[in-house]
């Protein structure tokens, strides 16, 4: 067993450069890229086979767009149908720099936006890249027939979100996600109809096939026979986003999960920031220790909601008995500006540290009151209701309380994570031909993300940059010699593959899959969540190699694997959650700052804020894999300001 | 991909429509004539005489009848043939039962199935009965409906086959008159609450208008 | 709440199924009938039995992946997704029937999940507007007029969760289709491909072996997210008019 001292007396290792970011003016960048990539002739392109794992928005949006520029383009997805993808789930809406309002929003400030509220963490080149892309992304919507909401001339509404002050968010009620990878779908479809994807379904990627230092393909398994497949290709694109169910409660859906990133880092892809988590403010608190994952509610609602809490401690009165000078708006008397718009981070924060004082409501203390009953009065119920109708129902569903009589409950919950797999400007990770995109990578959003961004970056990934940086790397490695099964690179991973299968049936222990994923997530919460300590996170890192030792002395997996076995997929995951769950405490333990999501107690301004420590941290943290339990190597990514200059982040 | 209509669900949806619609003007018509029974002999003879002559001078001495019925058995043909084949279609793509029953579910399309069986019989007795006078109770004489309506509701059977599939009938055009209008896409949700009244105002009218007939022979208003 | 639960297990495709007793203890009103399950399902495995095998994802009631017949009722009692079925909807004692979908274009696979595959067929047959990544043209160079765009949206809202073919005596698929079609059809974009996408969509479902509507409208009852039996008569309308365009 190893020691957590000995896994957090990490290397550093040489420092890891963005090889492929152009220099130059930063809006001038994107077009030297493409203009400087190679490009694969067409004719030759269907000779060309990527694979492209996940049909999220980023993977949906890749295939359907590779495919359509005729590279012979296999995907994969674990869910029966590439639609359920948990892009569908994001409610509230997508940036872009359209000024449409012509409320002063440009593609700068759309831009400046993002570095700021990223708190300083993220490239300004993809950055900017993405505020470029943002207004193509409504335009390709708009055109695959996406039903944005529009106002009555016809036009496209938009509204204001969470960290910004002007109206850049359009929206289609509060299912943006839905219709937006529904489109992504729909495109994605129709190249399956053409014959120019191969499409398949309930299949999850088990590893990755490394063949003279270049990702060729990955071993996956059909999770209807249970049978173990290989697949190959010229590369290979991993779109199978984040790991915020490291933490078992989370926004996530049950099956998201980080093993295809993970596998992809065992195999040599760095780390990047894996600490970089976003706890998202306005969920629906959790009822009892049944619960299965957390409910998000549209941070949309901030735009209209009131935050409070009551003003004395252990306040248990009815909201709507608490008269309103007892009540304490929290949001809108420390940040005046923003009120209750702050950015995600700021806002859960605030309500921990209400909740914390012990002025929090409802079960346990976990929740503070988000009010409508003043825009209730000012815009009437109707209003509310066509603005908010669909969100206030599926909180009555789950609460069974009426948030236009009671104002809502609501508490932070994991929700994003914005570390990922490290990628370069072209969005290749450190493996040659191993692509990263959507919430996959670690690339735009730094330490925080702000909202409606996600939606973005996926589809700016899929649909515009990637299918034109890949064309560089198709065209530099034209004729590989062709990897098949019997390859013995392949035999190896196969082979390791069905090994650990075998093992976790093996066990056949007495601890469901289910209650080890349950003590890791409460662990990550508790020591590496909202506010992390440098004594918790050690603590943590002693605690994780014992749950990884009991793990594997105690895991039942029923069944075999020659089947449909939902207890073996979730059982293989874990064992993957519980490594990154080391990197991530080890991420945050080694960042002592705070910046972003990643807040540490011993580095706050004296009035509680976030301190970043710039001179020390200003880089991204690319780790490296050495081993199951051995300390990895850290490679620092140094950040270059230009055009945004770092400051304290203000939103007061 | 070429692909007839007939080859289409939704096209034997439509024949099964607009055969409906067919047959149910036809038995609109039918219906008015047949209370011409209330007048008296002399009135629904003459009428049975007319329906032979109609169409004249251009048209032969039952030309026009013969017209009708073809359309009809075209129509009936049409929309049995493809409600069998949409039936056998649809018990092919349900064929194993959920062992929780609910009874609700299947309540128009089981009307709809059974009370279609019920009057295809019925036209087959009908016909034998008052057209042919094959199965006809008395003497059958033709031309004389008069009388010979009278002898069928003179037996009990005749009653409660007649009665049965009147209501029957009642059934199959509340659902199918609506029915067809969504087939044929007429209907919306501005327009519902007319086809559904149209639908049974339809209903009702037919099944008391053709219920009278044997209604006045029982209670001696028509002897 | 303590609850006995009759569910549906069916080893494989090839399998015959049957209902098992199973009894539950311990249900809280605020879980979600998935959570109950899972209760069941932790229960099973530290026993050495199988787990009860269901599809699930987002729990958000959005992802559409929650397909079981609750009591005969495709997502059970309430207007919703499975996974958004609180068991607060049920009593202390109760006896609940938990059932695949049923319909023979949606094989069993195992206990509860079923495929659906079928699905993406149809829409693969036209579901979608061609407009290649980067040949769109500026958002707002063609107004929707809001009327249209509501209309649209109130079709795109399908979860493609397959609730209406459970539903459907017939095992029909027409809701599904219809909203697809509406959605698009609507949109002054989906208009160049307007009668090839239904005549195409109607056609793939059809070959996929599913009902045909005899407008019981047990579809629209079953729809978690509310898409009005109109729809189908919408379909309807497109469908002939399509032919006669076509035939022209």
């Amino acid at each position: 067993m190893t020691l957590s001292s000995e896994y957090a007396e990490y290397s550093t290792g040489e420092p890891v450069v963005d090889t492929k970011a152009p220099a130059g003016p930063v809006h001038e960048r994107w077009d030297k890229r493409r203009f400087e990539a190679k490009l694969v002739n067409p004719a030759n392109r269907r000779k060309h086979t990527v694979i492209v794992v996940g049909t999220g928005l980023a993977g949906g949006s890749a295939g359907a767009t590779l495919a359509e520029q005729g590279y012979h383009v296999v995907q994969f997805c674990y869910q029966d149908s590439p639609r359920r993808a948990h892009s569908i789930a994001a409610q509230g809406g997508i940036n872009a720099a359209k000024n449409y309002r012509n409320d002063g929003d440009s593609v700068h400030r759309l831009f400046y936006d993002t570095v700021k509220g990223g708190d300083f963490r993220a490239r300004e080149s993809n950055v900017h890249r993405l505020a470029q892309i943002s207004v193509e992304i409504i335009d390709q919507c708009v055109a695959q027939g996406v039903p944005f909401a529009r106002e009555y001339g016809g036009l496209l509404d938009t509204r204001s979100f969470g960290g910004v002050q002007v109206s850049r968010t359009f929206y289609a009620r509060g299912q943006t996600g839905q219709q937006l990878l529904l489109g992504a779908y729909q495109a994605l479809s129709r190249q399956v109809a053409a014959g120019n994807i191969e499409l398949h379904p309930r299949t999850e990627m088990l590893d990755l096939v490394i063949v003279d230092g270049k990702a060729r393909g990955i071993v996956a398994r059909d999770l209807v026979t249970g049978k173990i497949d290989t697949y190959f290709a010229d590369a290979v694109v991993l779109a199978s986003g984040g790991y915020g169910n490291v933490f078992y409660l989370s926004t996530n859906a049950m099956n998201s999960n980080a093993t295809a990133i993970w596998r992809a880092h065992r195999r040599g892809a760095y780390f990047a920031n894996p600490c970089f988590t976003q706890i998202h403010p306005t969920c629906i608190p959790r009822t009892g220790d049944h619960q299965s994952k957390l409910t998000l509610m549209s941070e949309s609602l901030r735009n209209d909601g009131r935050i409070w809490v009551p003003k004395a401690k252990g306040d248990d009165r009815p909201a709507n008995e608490i008269p309103e000078d007892e009540r304490d708006y929290y949001l809108e008397r420390i940040y005046p500006s923003f009120g209750n718009l702050v950015p995600r981070d700021i806002a859960s924060r605030a309500a921990k540290n209400v909740c914390d004082e012990g002025r929090g409501v409802g079960p346990g203390g976990q929740g503070v009151y988000l009010d409508f009953a003043d825009a209730i009065q000012r815009m009437g119920r109707k209003a509310v209701e066509a603005k908010y109708g669909n969100l206030f129902d599926m909180y009555q569903r789950i609460t069974d309380e009426d948030p236009y009589q009671v104002p809502m409950r609501i508490y932070p919950a994991v929700h994003y994570t914005m570390g990922g797999l490290w990628v370069d400007y072209d969005l290749s990770t450190t493996i040659p031909g191993l692509f990263a995109i959507g919430e996959a990578n670690f690339s735009d959003h730094g330490a925080n993300r702000l909202g409606a961004s996600a939606l973005m970056q996926g589809l700016a990934d899929g649909y515009f940059v990637l299918p034109a940086t890949i064309n560089d790397y198709l065209a530099k490695h034209p004729h590989e010699e062709e990897v098949t099964a019997e390859h013995p690179a392949t035999v190896e991973v196969v082979r390791e593959t069905e090994e650990r299968l075998t093992r976790l049936l093996a066990v056949d222990g007495d601890r469901t899959p289910d209650s080890f994923h349950r003590e890791l997530g409460e662990l990550m919460w508790e020591f590496c969540g909202m506010a992390r300590t440098e004594q918790g996170l050690r603590k943590a890192l002693d605690r994780i190699p014992q749950i990884r030792e009991e793990f594997w002395r105690r895991i039942k997996v029923p069944g075999t694997g020659e089947e449909f076995n939902q207890s073996l997929e979730k059982a293989n995951r874990i064992v993957d959650y519980i490594e990154l769950a080391e990197l991530m405490c080890l991420d945050a333990l080694h960042r002592a700052e705070s910046c972003g999501g990643h807040f540490r107690e011993e580095s706050q301004t004296p009035d509680g804020e976030a301190a970043r420590q710039d001179e020390e941290f200003s880089y991204a943290a690319a780790w490296e894999f050495t081993g199951t339990g051995a300390s990895p190597v850290l490679h620092k990514e140094d950040l270059v300001f230009e055009y945004v200059h770092p400051t304290q982040r203000s939103y007061a | 991909m070429t692909r007839t209509i007939w080859d289409s669900s939704l096209g034997k949806k439509t024949v099964m429509a607009v055969s409906g619609i067919v047959m149910l003007l036809y038995l609109v018509a039918h219906m008015i004539g047949n209370l011409k029974i209330f007048f008296g002999p002399e009135e629904i003879n003459h009428y049975a005489h007319w329906l032979r002559t109609m169409g004249g001078p251009v048209l032969h001495y039952e030309w026009a009848l013969w017209l009708v019925r073809i359309v009809l058995v075209v129509a009936v043909v049409a929309h049995a043939t493809s409600a069998y084949q949409l039936s056998r279609r649809d018990i092919r793509a349900r064929p194993s039962k959920y062992v929780h029953k609910k009874p609700s579910a299947s309540y128009a399309t089981r009307t709809m199935r059974w009370g279609g069986i019920i009057l295809g019989l019925f036209i087959v007795w009908h016909i034998l009965d008052l057209t042919t006078g094959t199965v006809h109770p008395g003497g059958y004489e033709h031309l004389h409906p008069y009388q010979n309506i009278i002898d069928t509701f003179s037996t009990w059977y005749g009653n409660v086959i007649y009665i049965v599939a009147v209501v029957a009938l009642g059934f199959h055009v509340q659902h199918g008159f609506w029915s067809a209008a969504q087939t044929l896409g007429v209907g919306s949700r501005s327009r519902d609450r007319v086809l559904k009244t149209v639908g049974t105002a339809l209903a009702v009218l037919l099944t008391l208008g053709f219920v009278a007939v044997p209604v006045g022979v029982m209670t001696g208003l028509v002897s | 709440m303590k609850l006995t639960l009759r569910v549906w297990r069916q080893k494989n495709a090839d399998a015959e199924g049957a209902m098992s007793t199973y009894e539950v203890d311990g249900i809280s009103q605020d879980m979600s009938f998935l959570e109950m399950l899972d209760t069941l399902n932790e229960e099973l495995i530290v026993k050495g039995e199988d787990p009860v095998a269901f599809d699930h994802d987002c729990r958000e009631g959005i992802c559409g992946a929650c397909s079981l017949v609750i009591n005969g009722d495709a997502h059970g009692p309430e207007r919703t997704t499975t996974c958004q079925l609180h068991m607060r909807s049920f009593q202390d004692g109760d006896t609940i029937d938990i059932e695949p979908w049923r319909a023979s274009a949606f094989p069993v696979i195992k206990d509860l999940v079923v495929d659906r595959t079928a699905f993406d067929r149809i829409i693969q047959a036209g579901g979608y507007i061609t407009a290649p990544t980067g040949a769109a043209p500026e958002a707002h160079s063609t107004p929707v007029p809001k009327p249209d765009a509501d209309f649209a949206f109130e079709h795109a809202e399908c979860i493609g969760c397959g609730a209406c073919v459970a539903a459907c005596p017939n095992g029909a698929a027409m809701l599904f289709t219809s909203a697809k079609i509406n959605h698009l059809n609507v949109l002054p974009q989906g208009a160049p491909e307007r009668e090839t996408r239904v005549l195409d969509m109607v056609a793939q479902m059809d070959d996929e072996g599913f009902g045909g509507c005899t407008l019981t409208g047990e579809c629209a009852t079953a729809c978690p997210k509310g898409i009005p039996l109109f729809s189908i008569t919408s379909m309807n309308k497109e469908w002939l008019r399509a032919n006669r365009k076509v035939a022209r």
